[in-house]
């Protein structure tokens, strides 16, 4: 154990006191994945964590390095699958920065849409569990419709509903049809009223602001020092977005804010993620209504299946179905690093290429991996319940923690 | 700085390491003993205060194994890749850099866990993903694994 967050034996001797231990986790129904901390506790006081993670590895990196460059996308939908489209997408996005592939503004809005969509479901999900564990199950049933949704829209695109597999490198497979665009107006003209409805519920509630305000703050300095991304820094205080300060998929051409909160604590990070809904579904409306005409996807014939039926009569899409297939690809030698905002913080993929099929080495940048190791801290001195409130609203999902 | 003035300032400051460039970031060659100063210079130095570790991983270029960090910085938003090239294969060490920013507490147990790459200095070094009883250290190239089945 560590010495920062553990009471020394020798104390413990002389005061003669009796610290207990208890196991959070790793099956706790509380804790909402595979997390186990083993909690030093006096009376009813946290004295010191540790954490043991790791129970849902599944070897990410290294299947990686054995699988072509499309089928690595099956990968990133298991990491963070609250919010698998954004995954897919920064990892095409990374792909296409490999190859240096240029994708037009149809494209690039078209991803906007639905990236913005799953953050939306994302923090839908974070939030509303913020306030089942501080006893409030009304507004989880009630967003949860709305998170349905949004599946229905996965759904429409892609055909899958949670480990989407969205999207190809270089673009779509297929382009927006017009269900998907009036599903996605119908959602951007019920989902503000409900998120009123939900803030109302929750955002000035006297238990709810009692039970979050001061429970898990971290100090800005702290949390950098830690490596927190995405919410939980800028609820911290510091204007850290990958969106505004490495765009990508033409994120510049938008205007929205980047929400920021002061101390870094749990009802915080609930409200930085409120607003970021509310400028999530601002990109939305504004990428729907500015859509260029175009074509959905951006010429990298060796990453897209062509048409079965051109495959049996033609010459050229017969040859890449093979090469495909084959994973007979040109990727260039190069090392890049490429990150997204994703739900939780800049989701970063590390590829280093030797220009065979499959990547020499893929590392991913899990953003509640790296600020998990923040939580004995942030937890030490509180109570149980908020220890699990905190853990919540760090929004940590087990296969994003674990890859 | 942008990119160019970066590579410029590291020229000047650090003359007898090599400077690259990679696609996204300058790229700084360090050698294994200097990790620390080099680092702490680079997140002191009022020009780059590079506040933040936002990745460290490594790569096995087998036989040489090479341990990478990402920084950025908060106040000037410009980015750098520091590369240390280690070359001991059979007892691979470096200075942790646990001292300079916290994250770097399962950055490195994670390289430890996959590269089996020791960090001098860490405080807690452990196995995080697999058992402590785990044979070898699977995202090295020569690692084998009866399990491992070829298509």
């Amino acid at each position: 154990m560590k010495d920062k967050t553990t009471p020394s034996l020798e104390t413990s001797k002389k005061d003669e006191k009796r610290y207990s231990t208890l196991n959070l986790g790793p099956t706790h129904p509380a804790t909402h994945g595979i997390f186990q901390n083993v909690l030093t506790m006096d009376g009813e006081t946290i004295l010191g964590a540790e954490q043991t993670i790791g129970y849902i590895h599944r070897a990410f990196e290294k299947i990686a390095e054995r699988r072509p460059y499309y089928q690595i996308t099956t990968l990133t939908d298991r990491m963070n699958y609250c919010s698998s489209p954004l995954n897919n997408i920064g990892w095409h996005l990374a792909v296409e920065k490999l190859l240096g592939v240029e994708t037009n503004k149809r494209i690039d809005y078209m991803r906007i849409i639905v990236m913005e969509l799953a953050r939306i479901s994302d923090h839908l999900i974070c939030n509303s569990v913020i306030g089942v564990d501080s006893g409030a199950l009304t507004g989880f049933i009630y967003v949860f419709e709305e998170r349905e949704k949004i599946y229905e829209i996965y759904e429409e695109l892609c055909g899958a509903r949670l480990t989407t597999n969205l999207g190809r490198v270089g673009g779509f497979d297929r382009d927006f049809s017009p269900t998907a665009i009036r599903k996605i107006r119908e959602l951007m003209k019920r989902l503000p009223k409900i998120l009123h409805e939900f803030e109302n519920l929750l955002m000035r509630n006297r238990i709810f602001m009692d039970r979050t305000i001061n429970v898990g703050s971290i100090s800005a300095e702290r949390a950098l020092n830690y490596s927190f991304t995405g919410p939980c820094l800028r609820a911290a205080g510091v204007d850290y977005d990958v969106r505004v300060n490495e765009p990508y998929s033409s994120y510049n051409d938008f205007d929205f804010i980047v929400p920021i909160g002061q101390n870094g604590d749990t009802y915080d990070r609930f409200c930085v993620r409120e607003t970021e809904m509310w400028e999530s579904m601002k990109l939305i409306n504004n990428a729907l209504e500015n859509m260029p005409e175009g074509k959905f996807n951006a010429e990298v014939p060796a990453f897209y299946m062509p048409p079965k039926e051109e495959v049996y009569s033609k010459m050229e899409p017969l040859i890449s179905h093979f090469k495909m297939v084959m994973g007979e690809i040109d990727v260039p030698k190069k090392e890049i690093y490429h990150a997204v905002e994703g739900g939780n913080g800049e989701l970063g993929f590390y590829v280093v290429s030797d220009g065979g099929r499959t990547p020499y080495r893929l590392h991913f940048r899990r953003p509640s991996f790296i600020y998990y190791q923040a939580y004995p801290e942030m937890i030490v001195g509180s109570t149980i319940s908020d220890a699990i409130l905190t853990m919540s609203s760090m929004n940590i999902i087990a296969g994003e923690l674990d890859a | 700085m942008s990119k160019e003035e970066l590579k410029q300032y590291l020229e000047v400051t650090y003359p007898d390491l090599e400077v690259k460039e990679t696609v996204n970031f300058p790229l700084l060659l360090v050698n294994k003993e200097d990790v620390i100063p080099v680092l702490t210079k680079l997140k002191d130095a009022s020009e780059t205060r590079f506040n933040f570790l936002f990745c460290e991983t490594a790569v096995d270029r087998n036989p040489n194994f090479e341990v990478i960090y990402h920084l950025t910085s908060t106040y000037y938003h410009h980015d750098l890749e520091v590369k240390v090239i280690l070359e001991d294969r059979e007892n691979p060490v470096i200075d942790s850099v646990y001292g300079l920013w916290e994250a770097a507490d399962l950055y490195e147990d994670e390289i430890y866990d996959m590269f089996g790459i020791r960090f001098k200095g860490h405080p807690n070094l452990r196995r995080i993903m697999l058992t402590d009883e785990w044979n070898g250290f699977p995202l090295r190239k020569d690692y084998q694994d009866d399990k491992i089945i070829s298509l």
